[in-house]
C-alpha cells in the first residue's frame, strides 16, 4: 500500500473522525490520500487555525484533536498551536510534511527544522525517515498523546516517503514504551494518609484544575467533595469540573478570582491540589502563598509536585483512580463535619460580603460583565463557550457558571490571542448538536477571522460573540493601573473592521447591537440563526476585571474595585 | 486529636522534604540510542535553566541504547525535579542518581604544557605522583593523559599551570557502582 494511505488508514484505526488541516507541496502526497480517507477533513484557511481546531476539537470531545500541515511556513504557522496544547495539556496529533528525505540540511525550498524547534513544547515527536515506520509511529503517537497528562506529539514526515510502497497491517495492540509508563493508581499508602489529613483539617480547601476535566473526574470530584462539605475553587482551566451553582462553590481562584476563594487558600490549614499546577497566576507572589496550608497534591504528572509548591502529601496517578480511593478511606474514617462549622461561617461572610460585583451600565450602555450574564440566560447556560485571550475570557470565567466539564474551552497556560474561533470550529464539529460559542475580544478576534472563511465554506455553525470595546482591553487596563494610564498601542477604535460587514463579505451573517435593553434578544437571534453568526457587542470602553490580585503581590493583597489599587 | 480517632494524623507534623542536597550529582542516564535523543536532553536543561556541569555521551553494552552522564550542582539545582523532567523524555530509559560512597567515577584529561628544558624532570615527577603518563613529546612541550576523579584532575592542573597550560582537555566524568549490582 502506498505509505500516505497507509497513513489515513492508521489515522483510522486509532478511531479518527476528524481532521484540520491545509495542503502544501510538501504534504501533496498525504493529501491526495485524504480524498479517499475515511474520515472528515476540515480545510482552514490557516494551520495556526488547524491546530487551535484541533485542541477545541480534543477538549470538547476527550478525543484525540488532529491537524496536518506541509512543511516550512505550514509547519511554523503550527507551533503557536502545538506550544498551546502542552501549556493546557491537550491530547494533540499533528502531522507536518517535510522537504524530501534528500533535500534535509540543505536549507531546501520550504525547509525548517520543525522537530528541533518545537523540542522544547511536545510530548514527543518522531521524524520519519523510513515509510515502514508510519503505522507504528502512528500508533504510538496516539498513545502518548492521550495518556497520562496529556499533550502534542508530532509527526514530520518526508515527502518522498508518502510515495513508497509499504506493507500495512493496522496496530492494534497495546503500545510498549520502554521509557514511557504513566503511573496512574495512585499510592495506597499516600492516599490513606491524604484521608486521615483531610479528617483532621479544620480549614480544608479543594483546589482543582484542568486535570479532572482531561480525567474526565468531574464525577468523582463531586462524590468526594460531597463525602462532606468540603469548599471548592478551580482554576480557569478547571471549570465545570464542579458546578458554578454547588453550594461548596467558592468560584475560581487565581489573579482574577474571588474574594472567598484567594482567602480560603490563604488561610487553608490544608490544600488538596487535583490535577492542578500551582501556576503563577494562581499563586500569586510565590513566597506569601497559603502560609498555613499543608498541601496534598495529586496530580498524573510526577514532575508538578513540588515544582512550585512543596507537597505534604505527593499522590501521583490519575485522578478519575485516587479520587475515588480518597473517598472511600476519607467516608471510612467517619468524622464529625461538625470541626468545618468555624470555617464555613467564614467562608460564608467572605462570600456573602465580597461578591463578583460590578457597576450596572446606564443608558443602555452594556457592561461587558452583563453581556456573559445575558450570553448564559441566551443559551441557557448550557453552551460549549470557546474565548480568546483578555478581559473578555476573565468575564466569562467569572459570570457565565460553568456546570459541566468540557464547556469551556480557553487557551489557560499560553495565553494565545486568536484562540477562541478556530477552538470553537473543532467544538462544533466534535460535538454538532450543541451549541457552540465563540466569545471573542477585538483584539484577539482578528488574529485568526479567516478562519469565519472554513465557518462558512464548511458549514461549522458557530456563534460569534465579540465583546468589542475598542481595545486590546487587558494590556490596556495594565497600562492604566501599572503604568501610568500611558496607553501604548492598545487602542484598536471601532473605524476598521466594519465587523458586520466583515462577516457578510465571509458570507456569515452580521450583527450589531449597542443597548443593554436589546442585548440579550439579539443574543436568541443570532443563537437561531442558521450558519455562522458574528455578533458586534459594543460594550464599554475602559471597563477593568475585578477582582485581581496586582502582578508580583500576595493573593490576600488582593484588589476588588478600582479605587484599591496602587502601584 | 478527638476520642475514637486514635490514628488521625496532626497536620503540623507533615513536613516537605529539603529540595536541594548541597552536593555535587552525578547521574547516569540510559536513553534510546535514536537521532536527536541528546538534544531532547540538553535542550530540557537548557529550558528549565539546570546547568550542566559536566557531561559524557556513548554507547553501552546495548547497542540500542547509550549512556548519558552527567554532573551537575545539588547546591543549586534541586535534582528530583531534574530527573522528574527527564523521566518525562519518552527516549529516557533509566535514571541514576550515582551514590557517591558506592560510585566509582572517572574522568580523562589530556594536558599540553610547555616544557623548557630546565621544567622537564620537575613536569615528569609530577605524571608520576598522579601516575599520569606522558603521551606526546614534543620540542617545546608535553602532552599529558590524567585519570581519575575530577578533584585528582583539579589538583594536577594546579601543579602544571605554572609551567605555562597550553591546553588541556577533558572528556566529562563517567561513573559505574561499585559492587555487584
Amino acid at each position: 500500500m502506498r505509505a500516505a494511505d497507509a497513513l489515513m488508514e492508521s489515522l483510522k484505526a486509532e478511531g479518527v473522525k476528524h481532521a484540520f488541516g491545509i495542503p502544501g507541496g510538501a504534504n501533496l502526497p498525504m493529501y491526495d490520500a485524504v480524498v479517499d480517507a475515511d474520515f472528515r477533513h476540515v480545510q482552514t484557511r490557516h494551520e495556526q487555525g488547524a491546530g487551535h481546531a484541533a485542541e477545541g476539537y480534543a477538549r470538547a470531545s476527550g478525543k484525540v484533536g488532529v491537524a496536518f500541515a506541509t512543511s516550512g511556513p505550514g509547519a511554523t504557522n503550527l507551533i503557536t498551536a502545538i506550544a498551546d496544547a502542552m501549556l493546557d495539556s491537550t491530547a494533540t496529533v499533528f502531522i507536518t510534511g517535510q522537504v524530501k528525505t534528500e533535500l534535509i540540511g540543505t536549507d531546501g525550498f520550504q525547509e525548517a527544522d520543525v522537530l528541533g524547534a518545537t523540542l522544547p513544547f511536545v510530548k514527543h515527536s518522531f521524524q520519519v525517515t523510513d515509510a515502514r515506520q508510519i503505522p507504528e509511529y502512528v500508533h504510538e503517537a496516539f498513545h502518548v498523546a492521550s495518556t497520562g497528562r496529556p499533550g502534542p506529539v508530532l509527526l514530520d514526515i518526508p515527502s518522498d516517503l508518502f510515495r513508497a510502497d509499504i506493507d500495512y497491517s493496522p496496530r492494534t495492540e497495546p503500545v510498549e514504551l520502554a521509557g514511557y509508563r504513566p503511573s496512574t493508581e495512585g499510592n495506597d499508602k499516600q492516599i490513606r494518609i491524604a484521608a486521615k489529613a483531610l479528617a483532621n483539617a479544620r480549614r480544608p480547601i479543594f483546589y482543582t484544575g484542568g486535570g479532572v476535566i482531561n480525567g474526565n473526574a468531574s464525577e468523582e470530584l463531586r462524590e468526594l467533595i460531597a463525602s462532606d462539605r468540603f469548599p471548592v475553587t478551580s482554576t480557569l482551566m478547571g471549570l465545570g469540573a464542579f458546578p458554578a451553582s454547588g453550594g461548596n462553590w467558592l468560584g475560581m481562584l487565581g489573579m482574577h478570582g474571588t474574594f472567598a476563594a484567594n482567602h480560603a487558600m490563604d488561610q487553608a490549614d490544608l490544600i488538596v491540589a487535583v490535577g492542578a499546577r500551582f501556576d503563577d497566576r494562581i499563586t500569586g507572589k510565590l513566597s506569601e502563598f497559603a502560609p498555613h496550608a499543608k498541601v496534598i497534591h495529586i496530580d498524573i504528572d510526577p514532575a508538578e509536585i513540588s515544582k512550585n509548591v512543596g507537597a505534604h502529601i505527593p499522590i501521583v496517578g490519575d485522578v478519575k483512580q485516587v479520587l475515588p480511593k480518597l473517598t472511600r478511606e476519607y467516608r471510612a474514617l467517619q468524622t464529625d463535619s461538625s470541626r468545618l462549622d468555624a470555617w464555613w461561617s467564614t467562608l460564608d461572610s467572605w462570600r456573602d460580603q465580597h461578591p463578583l460585583r460590578y457597576a450596572p451600565g446606564v443608558d443602555g450602555e452594556i457592561k461587558p460583565q452583563y453581556m456573559i450574564e445575558a450570553m448564559h440566560r441566551a443559551t441557557g447556560g448550557d453552551a460549549i463557550v470557546t474565548s480568546d485571550v483578555g478581559q473578555h475570557q476573565m468575564w466569562t470565567a467569572q459570570y457565565y457558571g460553568f456546570e459541566q466539564p468540557r464547556r469551556w474551552i480557553n487557551s489557560g497556560g499560553l495565553g494565545t490571542m486568536g484562540f477562541g474561533l478556530p477552538a470553537a470550529i473543532g467544538a462544533k464539529v466534535a460535538c454538532p448538536d450543541e451549541t457552540v460559542v465563540c466569545v471573542a475580544g477585538d483584539g484577539s478576534l482578528i488574529m485568526n477571522i479567516q478562519e469565519l472563511a472554513t465557518c462558512v465554506t464548511e458549514g461549522v455553525d458557530v456563534k460569534v460573540f465579540l465583546m468589542n470595546n475598542g481595545y486590546m482591553g487587558m494590556v490596556r487596563q495594565w497600562q492604566e493601573l501599572f503604568w501610568d494610564r500611558r496607553y501604548s498601542s492598545v487602542d484598536m477604535g471601532f473605524a476598521s473592521p466594519d465587523w458586520v460587514k466583515l462577516a457578510e463579505a465571509f458570507g456569515a451573517t452580521g450583527l450589531r447591537c449597542d443597548n443593554a435593553d436589546d442585548l440579550e434578544a439579539t443574543m436568541v437571534q443570532a443563537l437561531e440563526t442558521e450558519g455562522p453568526v458574528l455578533l458586534d457587542v459594543r460594550v464599554a470602553r475602559e471597563e477593568n476585571c475585578y477582582p485581581m490580585i496586582p502582578p508580583g503581590s500576595a493573593a490576600r493583597d488582593m484588589v476588588e474595585a478600582p479605587e484599591e489599587v496602587t502601584s | 486529636m478527638e476520642a475514637g480517632t486514635p490514628d488521625l494524623l496532626k497536620l503540623e507534623d507533615l513536613h516537605v522534604p529539603g529540595q536541594l542536597s548541597g552536593r555535587k550529582h552525578v547521574l547516569s542516564i540510559l536513553v534510546e540510542n535514536k537521532p536527536g535523543v541528546l538534544a531532547r536532553v540538553a535542550g530540557l536543561f537548557s529550558r528549565r535553566g539546570f546547568n550542566i556541569d559536566t557531561l559524557a555521551v556513548g554507547p553501552t553494552d546495548d547497542p540500542s541504547v547509550s549512556r548519558i552522564t552527567l554532573t551537575l550542582d545539588g547546591a543549586v539545582h534541586p535534582i528530583d525535579q531534574v530527573t522528574k523532567q527527564l523521566h518525562k523524555l519518552i527516549n529516557v530509559l533509566k535514571i541514576r542518581d550515582m551514590e557517591p560512597e558506592e560510585t566509582v567515577a572517572r574522568e580523562m584529561a589530556l594536558f599540553k604544557v610547555s616544557s623548557a628544558v630546565e621544567n622537564r624532570a620537575e613536569i615528569i615527577q609530577f605524571a608520576e605522583i598522579f601516575r599520569a603518563k606522558i603521551v606526546d613529546v614534543a620540542r617545546r612541550t608535553m602532552t599529558i593523559e590524567v585519570t581519575g576523579s575530577a578533584e585528582k584532575i583539579e589538583a594536577f592542573e594546579r601543579m602544571v599551570r605554572p609551567h605555562g597550560l597550553v591546553e588541556m582537555v577533558r572528556t566529562g566524568e563517567i561513573a559505574i557502582a561499585r559492587g555487584s549490582e
